[in-house]
């Protein structure tokens, strides 16, 4: 079977604690960080992570919600997507 | 396929998604009932019953769940069967509101918005099925919610058949009248074609055609904001050109999301993906507007001199950046003017700037016709019988898909405020020229189809 990966996009405002709330709940659903790119755009924290979730024991949405969960006590917003859209919309 | 990871990438697609309403618009699952012919009403109501509940039982389920996946709205969900007007032919004194109501209540059963293809192909006439199946869609369309009707009157290949025009007229007024307590809410539910598509997942026209297989999953996906967002980021003085190029790339990256999404959620229900609709289609909400793109043009209005242009170019460049993206573009794919579904057009029409006139010629561009145009409650049935003959020549001579969907509101006249709610919005009734075209109507026949060579 194809690799899952999901793209997971963070935004709000910067504080302590972001990268490793997100992290955690990361490594305790089973998912795999390949990538984290980082930046500030319009004064807002902008966190983007590639992630393998092909060896978690959890379905994409129980994943989704926990992450979600996670964003929420941070006050952030978050967009949890397969890849493949981006993929798809950006590449010939 | 590169694995690329790139922040702007990302961020323009989340914006895209976010602000500027990128969303597939429909997912409509075409579904052939040749199968469910008979000569008795209740036995063949029961098979397509069967049929439809059996085939999208999990449409919606699995539609959610790719909108969830992916985070891209999936607005409706809808199913196009083939023209009832065939399958109820063979029944001996057909019921047609029986079978009416059973298409109704198999698609709130399966939770679909629409199911279209309550229909007739009647181009070069009628037979005695579909003389008797068109006198009974006016009251179809008031005694179900979520079905709706199409007639096509016209082709290039067929010329036009001017009974059927004359009789459709008539099916427009009485579905309003019926419905009048809605503000004529049945004739918006209608629509009638010149070269209609067998592919065509949106509603009021989407049927599945008698040379459409079993089943197939066919998408609409739109996005007037991205295009107008586009469009609104380039410089004011950039060329035309460049203009229309921009809104090639624009539409290819809406069409690949489309395919990505109609293909995944073809393969969960385990049927054959059909094709994908680019239609820019308009909504009520603020940003999601046709109009708005002639405005980033540098058009002041829907309407203003130029429209025509704008919209031909429009149109153009949205089918070739699809044709790019995907094998299967299909339907009716281009630019649609539905006027009280878009925010800008609905001003422009109140202003007065946007008016019948200059919609029929935007018309001969756009990728469809007369659409979502409320008209005085008393227009004569012979004077909206002419606008149908007007948008069927249209269509007719230049190859291209033309369709009318005007509501004759009853007891209101031009100038009035006309609210249909939802995604069909409101607007105010537009002024008729008061001529007589009672005569010309009355003449019947068939407008002969045209030559196909010798074109200027």
């Amino acid at each position: 079977m194809a690799e899952e990966k999901i793209i997971v996009t963070i935004t709000g405002q910067d504080k302590t604690g972001i990268v490793a709330k997100i992290a955690t709940t990361m490594y305790e659903t089973g998912v795999n960080i390949e990538d984290i790119k980082q930046t500030i755009m319009q004064d807002y924290f902008v966190m983007m992570m590639l992630c393998n979730i092909s060896n978690s024991k959890e379905s994409f949405s129980t994943i989704k919600d926990k992450l979600e969960e996670a964003a929420k006590s941070l006050h952030m917003t978050i967009w949890v997507q397969r890849k493949e859209i981006f993929d798809r919309m950006h590449t010939i | 396929m590169a694995m690329n990871f790139d922040v702007n990438n990302i961020m323009e697609t989340i914006e895209m998604i976010k602000v500027h309403h990128l969303d597939i618009r429909t997912v409509t699952l075409a579904l052939s009932l040749r199968d469910c012919c008979g000569s008795d009403t209740k036995k063949v109501a029961a098979k397509i019953y069967d049929k439809i509940t059996k085939y999208a039982e999990n449409l919606g389920k699995f539609a959610d769940e790719l909108e969830d996946e992916y985070s891209i709205p999936i607005i409706n969900k809808r199913i196009a069967v083939t023209p009832i007007s065939i399958i109820t032919e063979s029944i001996d004194n057909p019921d047609f509101i029986h079978i009416a109501k059973t298409l109704d209540k198999a698609a709130k059963e399966v939770g679909v918005d629409f199911l279209g293809g309550y229909s007739a192909l009647v181009e070069k006439g009628c037979t005695e099925g579909d003389r008797r199946f068109m006198a009974s869609i006016p009251e179809a369309l008031a005694a179900t919610d979520r079905i709706c009707s199409s007639v096509n009157l016209a082709g290039s290949k067929a010329g036009i058949n001017m009974v059927g025009v004359y009789k459709t007229a008539e099916i427009i007024k009485k579905a309003a009248e019926l419905t009048k307590d809605k503000d004529g809410l049945g004739a918006a539910k209608f629509v009638c074609f010149c070269n209609s598509v067998t592919d065509n997942p949106f509603m009021a026209g989407a049927y599945c055609g008698v040379n459409e297989p079993e089943c197939a999953l066919n998408v609409g996906v739109s996005g007037p904001g991205v295009v107008r967002w586009a469009i609104e980021n380039m410089p004011k003085d950039a060329d035309l050109g460049e203009v229309a190029n921009t809104i090639k790339k624009t539409a290819f990256k809406i069409t690949t999301t489309g395919e990505l999404i109609g293909r995944e959620l073809a393969k969960r229900l385990d049927i054959p993906f059909g094709v994908i609709d680019l239609s820019l289609a308009p909504t009520p909400a603020e940003g999601d507007s046709v109009a708005g793109i002639f405005q980033a043009m540098g058009l002041s209005d829907a309407g203003a001199h130029g429209t025509t242009a704008a919209l031909a170019m429009l149109n153009d460049a949205v089918k070739k950046g699809g044709i790019m993206a995907s094998s299967y573009v299909g339907g009716l794919s281009g630019a649609f003017i539905p006027v009280s579904e878009d925010a800008g057009m609905i001003e422009a029409a109140r202003k007065g700037v946007l008016t019948i006139d200059k919609l029929e010629a935007m018309t001969s561009v756009c990728s469809v016709g007369l659409d979502m145009i409320a008209i005085p409650g008393d227009t004569p049935t012979t004077t909206i019988a002419g606008m149908i003959a007007d948008e069927m020549a249209i269509g007719m001579i230049n190859k291209k898909t033309t369709a009318v969907r005007v509501i004759p509101v009853p007891n209101k006249k031009a100038g009035d405020w006309v609210k249909f709610g939802g995604l069909l919005g409101e607007a105010p009734v537009m002024k008729m020229n008061n001529t007589d075209s009672s005569v010309f109507i009355n003449r019947l026949g068939r407008i002969p189809a045209p030559i196909h060579s010798l074109n200027n």
